[in-house]
């Protein structure tokens, strides 16, 4: 087959045969993630879920704040700043952990569950490569959720400053305090950067080999993800009476260990990111990550349906 | 240049022998159709042409190596698995939203006027359809994309005779055309006989039969005998013989009788045997044979 014969083919098929001209190479990759997010709601449903019934407990709380308000007056700048932003923190983590929950079964089901349904036969029948498709299901858990839930959070928390404000106004106090002392734009940096980071990139070879047991696994992705980890450290233990690999999953599952800072340093020091990126951690996580993708590529390639 | 050939194809399954050695050659053009028994390797055959199974001997499709040239050749090739694989949870819209999406080749407008002929919904999930419509469904997106080479293994099992009968009228009606190639592998025959160009019958991974229809017309004959010259006829040595409604009924192949088909008119009404009969006078016998030798 050659391409003379194609364009000949294309010409004699007139309208039909110029499109693929047009056709951007981005544009199934594009497609592909759309057709994730049409199949797992879930993925913008459960932040938005956890958002509103945080409002919603917080609303309710809104009455007792004006009370602890009266009290905060009397702290100093530093504790007040500290009561202020607890239940900002609490949103972001409480929105940013449940998506994180459905990330991860996501990633689990993402490459399982079409060879259960037999759909995969569906999607290769078009052109899509595996490569494509494989990267779509990986942005999802590496950017889509994180961005989004990051989204959502920052949103709930001026939601979450509004609400504070009319309470507050209602009860006749300044509300001044609220907008200086409150440092929203501060935590949204930090959320920012958190979601970058640890999100996007301390977690990747987590989510890389949730994406290989779910490529492979016969049956039961969960227990195959989950009992390799378990056996490794008990033949550690019993054999070298050591625990390397679990004090190495803890620290990928607890986040990259915090740069030594003065505990009063400035804020926006522990944002500087080569602390973060000068870390072999994370490089050798993030070529341990490749290496499951790879394979999970390799796999759905030349693996049929269960 | 063909647009499928094979020479030597083998693949087995541990010590099971998929394919034994296959041999084929389908030009462009044809509606070749692969009937055999449960077994037989016929699916095996179009996963290794779709380049979904690694395969031993050679093999090219559309002048590429299907298994290390896949996501070049998924351009020009469709394939139906069967009926029962698009994704449950899929609308309708965005079923079509998707191919277009995605294939370079996927003729929305056309999808969308096969679709307005039947009564699904664009709307509705894939789940709430049934069996025949999602078939429908199916088809109605693949006849849109503009394939040279279109695969359907077993593309109407389950459905019912007037969602098969439609299934094939669409099919020639408003796909077909000399430029492209459709492979067909069925159980359900009766529907093919005016449709297939084609005809190759598997059994234990070989191909036992492989013909074009107007040779199957010009070499086999279905004799139903007059009763006062059943002797006469056997001795003409019949590959299959059946008895139906008290009358002997004797399927002759011409190029092993040596006989012509004026002679054999004289012993009772002939004519084209059709696909289903001519199936089991062939892999039928051979089936026979098989468990005497292992009795």
């Amino acid at each position: 087959m050659n391409t003379q014969s194609n364009a000949m083919n294309g010409a004699s098929l007139g309208p039909r045969g110029t499109a693929p001209a047009v056709f951007s190479a981005t544009r199934p990759f594009f497609w592909s993630v759309r057709r994730e997010l049409w199949e797992n709601r879930l993925i913008y449903l459960v932040p938005l879920i956890a958002a509103a019934i945080f409002l919603v407990g917080f609303l309710i709380n809104l009455v007792s704040l004006r009370y602890h308000m009266h009290g905060v007056w009397f702290l100093d700048p530093a504790q007040q700043r500290r009561v202020l932003s607890l239940p900002h923190a609490m949103s972001a983590a409480l929105i940013m952990g449940t998506a994180m929950i459905v990330g991860i079964f996501y990633s689990l089901d993402a490459l399982y569950g079409e060879r259960r349904d037999r759909s995969i036969l569906f999607w290769k029948s078009l052109p899509v490569s595996d490569l494509t498709a494989v990267l779509s299901k990986v942005t999802i858990p590496l950017v889509i959720i994180p961005v989004l839930s990051y989204a959502v959070a920052i949103v709930t928390q001026l939601i979450m400053l509004l609400l504070s404000s009319v309470v507050l106004l209602g009860s006749g106090a300044s509300i001044a305090t609220i907008w200086t002392q409150e440092p929203f734009f501060r935590q949204s940096l930090t959320l920012f950067y958190h979601m970058l980071t640890v999100h996007g990139l301390w977690y990747a070879p987590l989510y890389g080999w949730l994406f290989l047991v779910s490529a492979w696994a016969p049956r039961a992705p969960l227990i195959w993800a989950v009992l390799p980890p378990f056996v490794i450290c008990g033949v550690e233990k019993i054999a070298f009476n050591t625990t390397y690999f679990l004090s190495l999953l803890k620290v990928r599952l607890t986040g990259p260990p915090d740069p030594e800072m003065p505990r009063n340093a400035d804020f926006m020091s522990t944002l500087i990111p080569h602390h973060f990126f000068s870390q072999p951690g994370l490089w050798i996580g993030l070529a341990i990550a490749a290496v499951f993708i790879a394979a999970t590529i390799q796999i759905r390639r030349y693996r049929g349906p269960i | 240049m063909a647009c499928i050939e094979a020479r030597g194809l083998r693949k087995s399954f541990g010590t099971t022998i998929a394919l034994d050695g296959i041999n084929l050659r389908v030009e462009e053009g044809r509606i070749l159709g692969i009937i055999g028994p449960n077994g037989a390797g016929k699916t095996t055959a179009l996963n290794a042409i779709l380049g979904l199974t690694p395969y031993q001997g050679e093999l090219r499709v559309l002048g590429r190596n299907p298994w290390t040239e896949r996501d070049q050749l998924m351009r020009d090739v469709c394939f139906i698995a069967d009926v029962a694989i698009l994704p449950r949870w899929i609308k309708v819209s965005q079923a079509l939203d998707y191919v277009a999406g995605v294939h370079p080749r996927f003729d929305r407008a056309k999808a969308e006027a096969f679709l307005a002929k039947t009564t699904i919904g664009r709307d509705r999930k894939v789940k709430h359809l049934s069996k025949g419509m999602v078939a429908q469904l199916h088809l109605a997106l693949v006849m849109a994309i503009d394939a040279k080479l279109l695969v359907l293994d077993e593309p109407t099992l389950g459905l019912d005779i007037l969602y098969r009968k439609q299934f094939y009228d669409s099919l020639l009606n408003d796909y077909f055309d000399r430029n492209r190639t459709i492979v067909v592998t069925t159980h359900q025959v009766e529907e093919l006989q005016n449709v297939l160009t084609d005809l190759m019958f598997m059994d234990r991974g070989r191909v036992v039969l492989d013909c074009s229809m107007e040779e199957l017309e010009s070499r086999y004959v279905e004799l139903t005998v007059n009763p006062a010259q059943v002797a006469a006829a056997r001795a003409l040595k019949p590959i299959y013989e059946r008895e139906a409604l008290g009358r002997s009924i004797m399927l002759f192949d011409l190029t092993s009788v040596r006989i012509d088909r004026q002679h054999l008119a004289a012993l009772g009404e002939a004519r084209t045997p059709s696909i289903a009969d001519l199936f089991i006078a062939i892999v039928g016998s051979r089936a026979a044979e098989a468990q005497g030798a292992a009795v």
